[in-house]
């Protein structure tokens, strides 16, 4: 019998009015990869706070053995002097430091009182080559993508003395060659005798590199399965997470296809604050009724900044191009002109874009579209009420009730509640930017299904999406996107990953 | 599915009223505290702090402080600071004054005129910070020395007064009794008793209409006593009040003031795009939320209470002086922040300013009774803001 790094036993966490987690049992052998998986806001992310003290010694039941002791963190620190390193799936970054900075803040590389700055460099230079990020160890933070910072927490983790890592959802936010990079990262641990804790919803890269898998449904431990002992299918890992069979991933759609939606032309964007950066490089596109459009690219093509510049020009300056609506010259130079024109975005940043976290389920859902559960600028709160509990069903939502604070979902949930922002603006284009970020399986159905419906309905759906087995799976046609510039277009027919990859190469 | 809707009936089917409290705390807290400080007060003053007399002057004393609460409310939920309150408060005060007494200009006149003044003060004062993006306390700190200094050069230094009758009605006068018997004043236990109505059938209708939609998690025995408590407070208040001369009008002004930015701020798109603008500006500008003019609109309307707070308080001394508005700024923040609203911008009520507000007033009022000095005021008010502060993190943590 191998060594047993970590033991929890019959964890009980409860929130008010929401029992989290319910008993629930968790063992991870020294030396392995152990992939945690369930539905979105099954108690994953719950159960690696309460693990590394982010929820205190007393505020949860039940015992957490590591290395074979008992041990009671009251904060993050205890557990970080243990080696017990979390990178949460809400990343934790100064945006106004440097990447140097980030890495090292509160872990500082101090002499006599002062920082070694050149030692902080090159320690970041070394720490970045290993989690395959090129950047200067001066750029600030805030200037990176989501992507970019996930792997800058990564590195971040490195710099501690590290015995076993806990990664939720490391991943969501990465191009799948860099997902490959990190999980290779990951078992390059492993040989070197650190454990990690793997939360994920991409089952593929469970298959790859876990060692065993624990499934969490409805804050409770339903199994844990070694991939060595038996072969495990995906299949089998979705049935015990959602408890039911699921025969497709993608559902059938016959799509059909009316007048062109929205025409976009000669659309040209200049870097905000770099004037003489161009972004965008004279883009055309266009999207029919009824039609879901793809748009493929790496990380830092470009893709959510063409999305920004044409919602209502939040990103950019010096904007140029022509956006046509149903045939009309549109004018989206703000946002509410852009909403009012039948445009919807759905950011990849939630938090930060998203969300107004402090509030409740109710007040996001209507935030867009507030004039129409409003009468002579007077809310109708019980409109508005049914409103939102009707897309906390039709997205199932988990949590009891619409006055829940966004801030205390999941971050599956927290997804769908942006999502049921924009589907109620009711919008004709709706322009989605990495839609299913961090949802499980069976949501992600769920989710593609009301993209189909909406498709179904008339309107163009522009799908923005890294997981490029999704586009391939969902959209109509397939434009490929690389550094500002439409290096190819692929109908649904002909498209497929190895497509999509060389016409990213050769460009 | 079936699990949310378990956990929904749990959570329903158990509405403990220690587990509602417990949930609550935040909600009720300071309004137990203001409860606690006048019963305290109440005590150690022998009885004085209730009597109709004090308590008409408490209400006298501190409406301007609570007029500009309810503004600065939103500047603060906006995510900003208005610095600049007392200053223009001051000035307003001058304003009226050199119009009334230097120029004899009509009060019907002069009231709108300085109003109008104040808003359009608020309006530049937001124009730099939402269209250029200054920060807020950089802007109202600079207006604060501008309007301090235009004070002076207003007044020459001087005080200026007295005001004309019916310029000092705005802060002396006191609702006739119309039904003639002037002690009781009738009318003002009327108007208690509506007023105390009003509140019950509000609170009454949008309890039905919650449980209509299933989602009510107040206990019906907690919601009877504290309506119960609420509309006696109301009434008994009105009482001692009519045994003196009746309701003054500043409590009116206070009261339809209160009533509708509670409802702005509860119930219309603008008082929900406040919100969500002090919560996320950059989620609430992805929304199609005009960020912008919301801010601009938020320090407007501070202009506006500030400059009638200052001519309520230039009417109550009945002199416009130098001095008038000095650091009301302070009593005003400290206010909203007792209150329970956020730094950060996002949190806060319109009720809870004033709950603040009134703690801060019955303190003043109360600790002179006491003759408690001028330093020791300020030292304790010092402590119960931290206090009041420490207690809303406290309950924000263990809430996690
Ligand atoms: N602070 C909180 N207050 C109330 N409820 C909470 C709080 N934090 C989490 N919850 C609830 O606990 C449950 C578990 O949440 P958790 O974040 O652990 O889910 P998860 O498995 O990580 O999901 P995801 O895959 O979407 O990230 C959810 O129902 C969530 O709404
Ligand atoms: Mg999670």
């Amino acid at each position: 019998m191998e060594n047993i790094i970590l033991e929890m036993r019959g964890i009980t966490k409860t929130f008010p009015g929401v029992k989290a987690l319910d008993s629930v049992n968790l063992k991870v052998r020294e030396g392995e990869i152990h992939a945690l998986v369930g539905e979105n806001g099954a108690g994953k992310s719950t159960l690696m706070k309460v693990l590394s003290g982010v929820y205190p010694f007393g505020s949860y039941d039940g015992d957490i053995l590591f290395n074979g002791e008992t041990v009671a963190f009251s904060g993050i620190t205890d557990s970080e002097e243990k080696g017990i390193i979390i990178i949460h799936q809400e990343l934790a970054l100064v945006p106004l430091l440097s990447i140097a900075e980030n890495l090292f803040l509160g872990n500082e590389n101090v002499e006599n009182g002062v920082i070694n700055w050149p030692k902080t460099y090159a320690r970041t230079q070394t720490l970045l080559e290993m989690v395959g990020l090129k950047e200067s160890p001066s750029t600030l933070l805030g200037q990176l993508g989501v992507g970019k910072q996930q792997l800058v927490e990564i590195a971040k983790a490195l710099a501690k003395d590290v015995k076993l890592l806990i990664l939720d959802e490391p991943t969501s936010a990465l191009q799948e060659n860099d997902s490959a990079k990190l999980l290779d990262l990951l078992l390059e641990f492993k040989a070197q005798g650190i454990s990690s804790i793997l939360i994920t919803h991409k089952l593929n890269e469970i298959s790859r590199v876990a060692d065993s898998i624990t499934v969490i449904r409805d804050g409770a431990s339903v199994s844990t399965l070694d991939c060595h002992a038996q072969s495990i299918s995906e299949e089998d890992i979705i049935r015990d997470m959602v408890g039911r069979d699921m025969a497709n991933r993608y559902p059938q759609r016959e799509s059909h296809l009316g007048k062109i939606l929205m025409e976009v032309s000669s659309w040209n964007v200049w870097h905000p604050e770099a004037l003489d950066r161009q972004m965008i490089h004279d883009i055309a596109f266009n999207v029919r009724a009824g039609e879901i459009v793809g748009i493929a690219g790496l990380m830092g093509s470009g893709r959510t900044e063409l999305a920004m510049s044409l919602f209502g020009q939040s990103y950019g300056k010096n904007i140029q191009g022509e956006v046509r609506l149903r045939g009309e010259s549109a004018d989206l130079s703000s946002v509410p002109k852009a909403i009012k024109s039948g445009l919807a975005y759905v950011t990849e940043d939630r938090k930060e874009l998203g969300l107004i976290l402090e509030e409740t389920i109710q007040i996001n859902t209507t935030l867009a579209n507030l004039d129409r559960v409003s009468s002579r600028g007077v809310i109708n709160e019980n409109i508005e009420r049914q409103v939102s509990e009707d897309y906390r069903q039709a997205l199932n939502i988990r949590t009891p009730s619409v006055f829940q604070k966004v801030m205390n979902l999941s971050g599956g949930n927290q997804q769908k509640v942006v999502l049921s922002k924009w589907l109620y603006s009711q919008p004709d284009v709706l322009i989605l930017d990495e839609p299913t970020r961090g949802i499980d399986v069976g949501a992600k159905f769920e989710i593609y299904n009301i993209i189909n419906q909406l498709a179904d309905d008339g309107k163009g759906v522009v799908m923005i999406s890294s997981e490029m087995p999704e586009l391939l799976g969902m959209c109509d046609r397939i434009y490929v996107m690389n550094e500002g510039r439409f290096v190819g277009e692929l109908d649904q027919a002909d498209a497929s990953q190895e497509k999509i990859m060389s016409m990213i190469v050769k460009a | 599915m079936a699990t949310t809707k378990e956990t929904t009936s749990t959570v329903q089917s158990a509405p403990s009223v220690t587990h509602y409290l417990k949930t609550h705390v935040r909600d009720y807290g300071m309004l137990i505290a203001l409860v606690v400080i006048m019963g305290m007060f109440e005590f150690l003053t022998d009885g004085t702090l209730m009597r109709p007399v004090n308590l008409t002057n408490l209400f006298l004393q501190n409406s301007y402080i609570i007029i500009m609460a309810i503004g600065m409310l939103l500047v603060i939920v906006a995510g900003h600071i208005d610095l600049s309150v007392g200053s223009v408060a001051g000035f307003i005060g001058a304003l009226a004054a050199v119009m009334s007494v230097n120029y004899d200009l009509p009060t019907i006149l002069v009231v709108p005129v300085c109003l109008v003044v104040g808003l359009i003060i608020g309006g530049l004062q937001g124009y730099w910070i939402a269209y250029w993006k200054i920060p807020a306390f950089i802007v109202t700190l600079a207006g604060m020395l501008v309007f301090r200094g235009l004070t002076l050069a207003l007044l020459e230094g001087q005080s200026v007064g007295p005001f004309p009758k019916s310029f000092q009605l705005l802060s002396t006068g006191f609702i006739p009794d119309v039904f003639g018997v002037g002690r009781p004043n009738v009318t003002a236990l009327v108007l208690g008793v509506l007023a105390a109505s009003a509140i019950v059938f509000l609170a009454a209708r949008s309890r039905a209409q919650s449980l209509k939609y299933g989602i009510q998690d107040e206990p019906f025995s907690f919601f009877l006593v504290k309506n119960a408590l609420i509309a006696a407070a109301i009434i008994y208040l009105s009482y001692l009040l009519s045994t003196y001369r009746g309701l003054p009008n500043v409590l009116i002004t206070m009261a339809v003031l209160i009533a509708i930015y509670t409802f702005i701020t509860n119930s219309t798109t603008i008082g929900r795009r406040i919100y969500a603008l002090g919560g996320n500006v950059k989620a609430a500008k992805l929304s199609g939320i005009n960020t912008e003019r919301l801010t601009f609109l938020t320090f407007a309307n501070m202009g506006m209470l500030a400059a009638l707070a200052g001519l309520i308080f230039a009417a109550r001394l009945n002199t416009a002086t130098p001095k008038a508005g000095f650091a009301f700024e302070l009593d005003v923040i400290a206010a909203v922040f007792i209150g329970g609203a956020s730094m950060t911008g996002g949190v806060g009520k319109v009720i809870g300013a004033v709950i603040g507000a009134f703690i801060m007033g019955v303190m003043n009022n109360g600790m002179s009774i006491l003759g408690i000095g001028i330093d020791w005021q300020q030292v304790i008010k010092g402590l119960v803001l931290l206090a009041a502060v420490v207690f809303d993190v406290y309950n924000k943590q263990k809430a996690r």
